[in-house]
């Protein structure tokens, strides 16, 4: 498939933005059983700020990828088929409810809602940062669904492709929130840097199984089951066209092979290697924590190009030749 | 229920592209607006169409033969473009089982064509909505016409009659009977799409002629004794007469 950088865009800027999102929640979840010290309202309300920013990035991305996209409004209405529409609720739900919490927290507006038997008081943000949590995995499952679900691209077509995209999507979140509170709340850097750490050997490992998965698929689709003639040796002479059609462009990546051979080890090694060094080197300086995300997010975006690009269309057996 | 597609025969298919000009020609000036072209007299042209003849070369030479083959939407009974749709735009008729793309509330997201294992959408650059094979559903139902024309553009205009038009649904129409008595088959029946259109497959004609043909059971010679056979170069009691 050719890769859009709309939706490269797309789909790692709201991955960073969610990670960002359940690292905060995470981190006040923690708070709450009195694991971690309590951070000031500030804190978490400006981390939802960045994860505002980084969210609202994805969101305007995803526009780009649009042919009419004053249509837009439209696409959220097949959400009983499609996963595509499905995203299309979720993700202004899951911005609505940041934002809520960003707002409860910069306001502090924090009204109890139920104390448990415990003693442990819920207030509005627990309240809302709960419900957050379950839109941000919602949006990973769909965004990874959208793709997961097209059962030509048997490169998507696994559950993996769901767990990675909340992996790296975790990942990268982490990893920005370890660099937010080593700037606003540098006793907490350590909390996140480790699970950072965690997620990023996941996110690899999730990743390096869908790569050998990939390796050994054996097209379903060949010349014979295309056109329906049995025969070993088919050969097209012609595409019906001369310059191209639709059907070459969208399908088709356009990089030569050594490209895509040189973009696998790079995303691999900037994607999850590098940040894993950085995030261990960060332990004791702090600055390289901004290092490792920004490095890893580029290294994210070279993993969702190559995402795109190793994806073999059974289309394109209909489209070898121009001539 | 009804079931409207195509039947191509690839046995009688000439690749002349016929069926491609007049597609485009009538599916570019209906009230749907144009199948729009970019640089169409330039080096490089390119443009949305509903139907392309593909050719392909079946075997190595000596022994091989050309294969054309025209492909445009094969309107699925499971058609997988459909539930994918994030706006209801694409869609498949219950009446006549026709799947069609609603132009304007496409939003050009492509998804579509990701679920499509033919690759028979295509978007049209200018207009930026998907577009597809409408089985000229501003045509079969158009009663000013007269009731042979009310067929699918590329139906008329194949000067060799490979196309065959009809409800596969019936068991008595003309393409049901071909698909059973032809062979007619779908095409990548691995994803379980269900294609409506079929293709009948090519088939070498053969006289066949077994031995015991060769002579009349009833031989009078067979009968009175056997004459001597004249040898194979020698000229026969037909090339010699006139009657």
């Amino acid at each position: 498939m050719k890769p859009a950088f709309s939706v490269i865009f797309l789909t790692t800027l709201l991955g960073a933005g969610q990670g960002l999102f359940l690292a905060l929640f995470t981190h006040q979840t923690y708070a709450l059983f009195g694991l971690l010290p309590m951070q000031s309202d500030a804190y978490y309300g400006f981390g939802s700020a960045l994860a505002m920013l980084f969210l609202g990035g994805g969101l305007i991305a995803s526009f780009f990828h649009l042919g009419r996209p004053e249509r837009a409004w439209r696409s959220a209405t097949q959400w009983r088929t499609s996963w595509l529409s499905r995203e299309v609720i979720v993700l202004p739900a899951f911005m609505g409810v940041v934002f809520l919490y960003g707002v409860v927290h910069v306001f502090g507006y924090l009204p109890v809602i139920v104390t448990l038997p415990s003693g442990l008081v819920i207030d509005l943000s627990i309240v809302i940062g709960t419900l957050g949590t379950l839109l941000a995995f919602a949006l990973f499952v769909c965004t990874g669904m959208i793709y997961a679900c097209i059962r030509f691209l048997r490169e998507w077509n696994s559950p993996l492709t769901v767990i990675n995209y909340i992996l790296m999507g975790g990942s990268s979140g982490f990893i920005l929130a370890a660099f937010f509170s080593a700037t606003y709340a540098p006793s907490e850097t350590d909390f996140f840097v480790g699970w950072a750490i965690i997620i990023t050997v996941l996110a690899l490992a999730g990743r390096a199984a869908s790569l050998l998965r990939n390796a050994r698929l054996k097209p379903k689709s060949t010349m014979q089951t295309a056109i329906g003639v049995k025969h070993p040796y088919i050969v097209q002479r012609s595409m019906g066209s001369m310059g191209g059609s639709f059907n070459t462009r969208e399908y088709f990546h356009g990089k030569s092979a050594v490209f895509l051979r040189v973009i696998k080890p790079a995303f691999l090694l900037l994607g999850f290697i590098v940040p894993l060094a950085l995030l261990a080197l960060g332990l004791f300086s702090p600055a390289l924590l901004g290092v490792a995300f920004i490095l890893q997010y580029l290294g994210l975006m070279a993993e969702r190009w190559f995402f795109f690009a190793q994806a073999n269309h059974p289309q394109n057996l209909y489209y070898q030749t121009i001539g | 229920m009804t079931q409207l597609a195509l039947v191509i025969d690839l046995n009688v298919c000439v690749g002349c592209h016929a069926c491609v000009t007049s597609c485009k020609e009538w599916n570019t000036s209906g009230s749907a607006g144009p199948l729009c072209d970019e640089r169409p007299y330039e080096a490089n042209p390119t443009g949305t169409f509903f139907n392309r003849v593909q050719t392909f070369e079946i075997g190595q030479y000596p022994h091989s033969e050309t294969l054309h083959f025209p492909k445009s939407c094969l309107h699925c009974e499971d058609p997988p473009c459909v539930p994918v749709c994030p706006t209801g735009a694409s869609y498949k008729r219950k009446e006549d089982g026709i799947v069609l793309v609603d132009y304007d509330k496409c939003i050009g997201c492509k998804y579509c064509t990701w679920a499509c294992p033919y690759g028979a959408r295509e978007i049209d650059e200018k207009q930026q909505v998907m577009k597809k094979c409408t089985l000229c559903v501003d045509r079969i139902y158009d009663m000013s016409m007269p009731e042979n024309d009310r067929k699918p553009s590329c139906v008329k205009a194949c000067p060799t009659s490979a196309r065959l038009f009809g409800d596969i649904h019936d068991p008595e129409s003309a393409v049901s009977l071909a698909i059973r008595e032809e062979g007619g088959y779908a095409l990548m029946p691995e994803w379980g799409t269900q294609p409506s259109n079929h293709y009948l497959p090519r088939r070498k004609t053969k006289l066949k002629i077994h031995k015991d043909e060769l002579e009349r059971a009833d031989n009078p010679l067979k009968v009175d004794g056997q004459l001597p056979k004249p040898g194979k170069g020698e000229s026969t009691m037909d090339d010699v007469s006139a009657w």
